[in-house]
């Protein structure tokens, strides 16, 4: 098992080179660059911007460029510095982060524990009324963009007269010490962006759930076990549902990235001190430190999450060789 | 007398064809995909408006109503007219309707000119009112009437994904087929690159690839470069399970056969391996479009994608997008209801092709 997850860890790296030089790529052929807008300003002189860039560092050739970038983050880990914030890169993102992996954390938890039941109870349910609503309303998940949710549930808060809407916070908590109060009023604002990013998710895994289940209750072992006379509610925990969640668990590794790249769009329609709304911005007012740094983050955890996704699976299931 | 009973004898596709019909959710889909594309196809005539008119009297209106009932009695349908009045307190807009003046609904009616599928000019238009205006789903900022650009809209949003998964395809079946069918290093330096981009969650790099895309360009110029954006994403997946599949399918003794006749790689690869997998790709370019006209909306909705003036479902959406908006104006929230629709619609016909053609396929 260690040698198999090192032996996994150790592919990442190669990956993670290529995946530096195409979010560096990409950012560089964005049309015009940062100091661009100093140009078109009276009140900055060809000369002031020229010197603007050097000290930035954007008059160097690319592969330069791309080699400083690179450096700093392997030796110092410093991934540059953003022209529109004037501070370091790492200075802004630190904290978006943590927002960030605990919007998608929370809604990761909330969708497993509403997923999980429902696709048991359908699935023992299978054909009857309660199955197809259930699917409809999987599709209707499916279908609709997170966004969208998201904007039908502050529409629906507004018009019943609610103000818990946008940020994470009411005003009057903002910069305040932590409090039951203010914790309840964080709850009170969480709840619709881990919905809506959320509605997907839950309806992946309940289908999911639904067909695992389905394949396994119709297994030769659970025959066995009905035959042997155990109650049915036995057969389904014990017997059924354990082995029906193992492929979940290599899903749930799967949908961490999901769920953080969910939390892009919706935050920047709720307006949450996530990630999502750094990466827009960057991108729009060609903050290329910024913008690459974000793409570089959002691959490395799509690759953590499968990583850890073959991790939990081979943890599970002892049917799995790793070599 | 025995009676001598003709054993149909079906070919696949029309086996398939009659495992389909069987599911209704799917037939559902079909039908409701078949009126969307005919809406987008016919939009001019269908919407009583063109797209840029702006009708400044009348900004934000909410939609209008159509009765049978008026003052107890029964008409042809019509709709009352909006009046605006200033709210005395806080100067905002109201609307009330004239409930004294009815406008009958009438059908064919001379409007404003527009392009028929991009061929005719014509002024003919499916309905109006000969007074006043009639806003079914109520208009944006401008007044514009957001109905017509619903339809209108609909060309781009729909078109998007059928132009994208074709696009995206053939890059997919080229590089996958010439990965599968060359091997050695030309598979693995195409199966590294398509490993790099599948290590990209999509909506970031989508952002990024579109935020390439100079603002400065005409819009159907942006419109062609979101397709390109979407399609250099959507192929990689693709491309690596065509790649298996032909290398499966290269030591088959048919294609064996082909390559001794002294069949070029091409023709081997598009005649002899590829019609294998036609189900297949069938099936997912119906799962993958949606895909194609969320990211579309996605984009459009966050300003990165279909520019004025042009429309499209996300650019509408995008409307809704402050708090006041959502409270005051909730009408601009219905171009979701065609996105949710018309994803609907494909994951119904996809699923039920999945089954029909009763594979194991993700």
């Amino acid at each position: 098992m260690l040698s198999f997850t090192i032996r996994r860890i150790m592919i990442v790296f190669p990956t993670l080179v290529l995946v530096s030089i195409v979010s560096f790529g990409v950012i560089q052929l964005q049309p015009g660059r940062f100091t661009d807008r100093y140009l078109e300003d009276p009140r900055f002189s060809p000369e002031t911007v020229a010197r603007l860039e050097a000290q930035l560092g954007l008059d160097r050739p690319v592969w330069e460029q791309y080699w400083r970038w690179v450096t700093g983050i392997i030796t110092r880990g410093d991934f540059g510095f953003s022209f529109f914030a004037n501070r370091p890169v790492t200075s802004i993102i630190g904290e978006l982060l943590g927002w960030t992996v605990l919007i998608a954390g929370l809604t990761m938890l909330f969708s497993w524990l509403v997923a999980i039941p429902l696709g048991i109870y359908v699935a023992t349910r299978r054909n009857g009324f309660s199955d197809a609503v259930a699917s409809f309303f999987g599709y209707i998940g499916l279908a609709t963009p997170d966004f969208l949710v998201a904007l039908l549930l502050v529409a629906l808060v507004l018009n019943l007269g609610g103000t818990n809407v946008g940020g994470l916070n009411s005003p009057q908590f903002i910069g305040a010490p932590w409090s039951w109060a203010r914790l309840i009023d964080l709850l009170n604002h969480l709840w619709i962006p881990i919905l809506a990013v959320g509605t997907s998710t839950i309806a992946v895994l309940m289908r999911q759930m639904r067909a695992n289940l389905l394949d396994v209750l119709n297994a030769d072992f659970v025959r066995t076990a009905r035959a042997k006379g155990l109650r049915e509610r036995t057969v389904t925990y014990r017997h059924a549902v354990r082995n029906a969640i193992n492929p979940l668990v290599s899903l749930a590794g799967l949908s961490l990235p999901e769920l953080i790249n969910g939390t892009i769009i919706v935050s920047i329609v709720l307006n949450l001190p996530t990630i999502g709304p750094l990466l827009f911005q960057s991108l729009m007012a060609q903050d290329q430190f910024v913008a690459m740094t974000m793409l570089l983050f959002s691959s490395l955890f799509l690759m953590l999450g499968n990583l850890l996704a073959d991790l939990a699976l081979a943890w599970v299931d002892p049917r799995i060789r790793y070599d | 007398m025995t009676k001598v009973r003709q054993r149909e004898s079906l070919s696949p596709l029309a086996m398939a064809w009659r495992r389909f019909k069987r599911s209704k959710v799917g037939i559902a889909g079909g039908v409701i995909l078949l009126a969307l594309y005919l809406m987008a196809l016919f939009a001019g005539f269908l919407a009583p408006y063109n797209i840029a008119t702006q009708h400044r009297q009348y900004p934000l209106q909410p939609p209008q109503r159509i009765l049978l009932l008026h003052e107890g009695r029964l008409m042809r349908p019509f709709t009352y007219p909006m009046v605006r009045e200033r709210d005395p307190v806080t100067f905002r807009n109201l609307y009330v309707e004239d409930q004294r003046n009815p406008q009958p609904i009438r059908f064919l009616v001379r409007g404003e000119r527009y392009r028929l599928l991009g061929v005719f000019t014509t002024d003919l238009r499916l309905f109006g009112v000969s007074e006043g205006h009639f806003f079914p789903l109520g208009t944006d900022r401008f007044g514009r009437c957001l109905f017509s650009r619903i339809l209108v809209g609909s060309q781009v949003s729909l078109t998007v994904g059928l132009i994208g998964i074709l696009l995206s395809f053939s890059i997919g079946i080229l590089i996958g087929g010439i990965s599968g069918y060359y091997g050695g290093w030309v598979d693995t330096a195409l199966q590294r690159l398509i490993e790099v981009l599948l290590s990209f969650p999509r909506l970031p790099i989508l952002l990024a690839l579109a935020s390439i895309i100079p603002p400065r360009w005409p819009s159907t110029w942006i419109y062609v470069g979101i397709i390109a954006v979407l399609a250099l994403i959507g192929w990689a997946g693709l491309a690596r399970v065509i790649r298996g599949q032909v290398l499966a399918a290269r030591e088959i003794e048919f294609v064996q056969a082909a390559k001794a006749l002294g069949s070029s790689d091409l023709r081997i690869i598009l005649r002899h391996v590829m019609p294998n997998l036609t189900s297949y790709l069938v099936i997912a370019a119906t799962l993958a479009l949606p895909g194609y006209i969320l990211g579309e909306s996605a984009l459009s909705f966050l300003g990165l994608g279909i520019r004025e003036p042009m429309a499209s479902w996300g650019l509408l959406l995008s409307d809704a997008q402050n708090f006041e908006s959502l409270r005051l104006h909730p009408w601009l929230l219905t171009p979701g209801l065609l996105i949710v629709i018309s994803v609907l619609a494909f994951n119904f016909v996809g699923d039920a092709l999945r089954d029909a053609a009763d594979t194991k396929l993700a």
